[in-house]
């Protein structure tokens, strides 16, 4: 009963806060909504006995990943309009039949192909710190350290594209 | 009444193809990528409610490299996203065609 009622209250909120996310015009009020989106989602790993997971995704998702989309929104200036012509000829009405053939695509999938019932038995499963630490350094160590490759790469990466500029810019 | 996860899925779908709308009408390379942020979010609830449903924990481990990766896109398509910018002076995609033939 609990769980029925957090899904109505947050999955309203998830499914608002994409909306607000697609269709606002300011992109800070696009980042808040992705921010309702990404606790509400953190709640629902909560419900999903994901409880580690839930901390990771407010944490890095609601915290570290939308405090730097908040900072590059403030960098190039929020008060842009966004030109809202259509360039391609019959952009929007192409992509609306796109999406609805996706949606429905998605639907039929889901109803054919989706688990259906646990196939596996033995304890429900708790996503504690232990259950993930135990699983993730016995099974997927060698995964693990390539992420860590894959981070220090990204870091470099990042600050070598704001590091190098050609001449012709600085002072601009 | 029960909130199986196939009710999780059904709103990971939804949310996913919200996502992809905001690529498909939006043009800010900011909202684009925040569709994208949006929709890895929506299939990682769904390894999580598909883990709880067949009673294995890789569905969170899988969930946690997502988060990993999606962290190290992040980085790197805002860094491009504010180098562009800075030669440009804009954040439409529709505007950004130096790569053209």
């Amino acid at each position: 009963m609990v769980e029925l009622v957090l899904f109505v209250i947050f999955g309203l909120a998830a499914f608002v806060g994409a909306i607000t996310m697609v269709g606002a015009r300011n992109a800070v009020y696009s980042a808040m909504g992705l921010m309702l989106t990404m606790f509400s989602v953190a709640v629902f790993y909560v419900s999903n006995a994901a409880h580690f997971i839930a901390v990771v995704q407010v944490i890095i998702y609601a915290g570290a990943v939308m405090t730097l989309f908040l900072f590059v929104i403030m960098l190039i200036g929020v008060d842009r309009d966004e030109d809202r012509r259509e360039a391609i000829p019959f952009h929007r009405p192409i992509a609306l039949t796109v999406l609805v053939l996706f949606g429905a695509g998605v639907l039929v999938a889901g109803r054919f192909a989706w688990v259906t019932g646990p196939v596996a038995g033995g304890d429900p499963i708790n996503g504690t710190v232990e259950a993930i630490g135990g699983e993730l350094f016995r099974t997927w160590v060698l995964p693990f350290e390539i992420t860590a490759l894959l981070l220090i790469i990204a870091a470099t990466g990042a600050i070598g594209l704001a590091l190098f500029r050609r001449d012709s810019e600085v002072g601009r | 009444m029960m909130v199986t996860p196939g009710w999780y899925m059904a709103l990971a779908a939804a949310l996913f193809v919200i996502g992809v709308a905001g690529i498909l009408l939006r043009r800010n390379a900011l909202v684009m990528f925040m569709s994208v942020e949006l929709m890895l979010n929506a299939v990682n609830l769904t390894f999580v409610a598909a883990g709880r449903e067949l009673n294995v924990i890789d569905g969170q481990i899988s969930v946690l490299f997502v988060m990993v990766v999606a962290a190290a896109e992040v980085v790197v398509g805002l860094a491009i996203i504010v180098a562009v910018f800075r030669r440009q002076q804009t954040a439409s995609v529709d505007e950004l065609a130096e790569l053209r033939g």
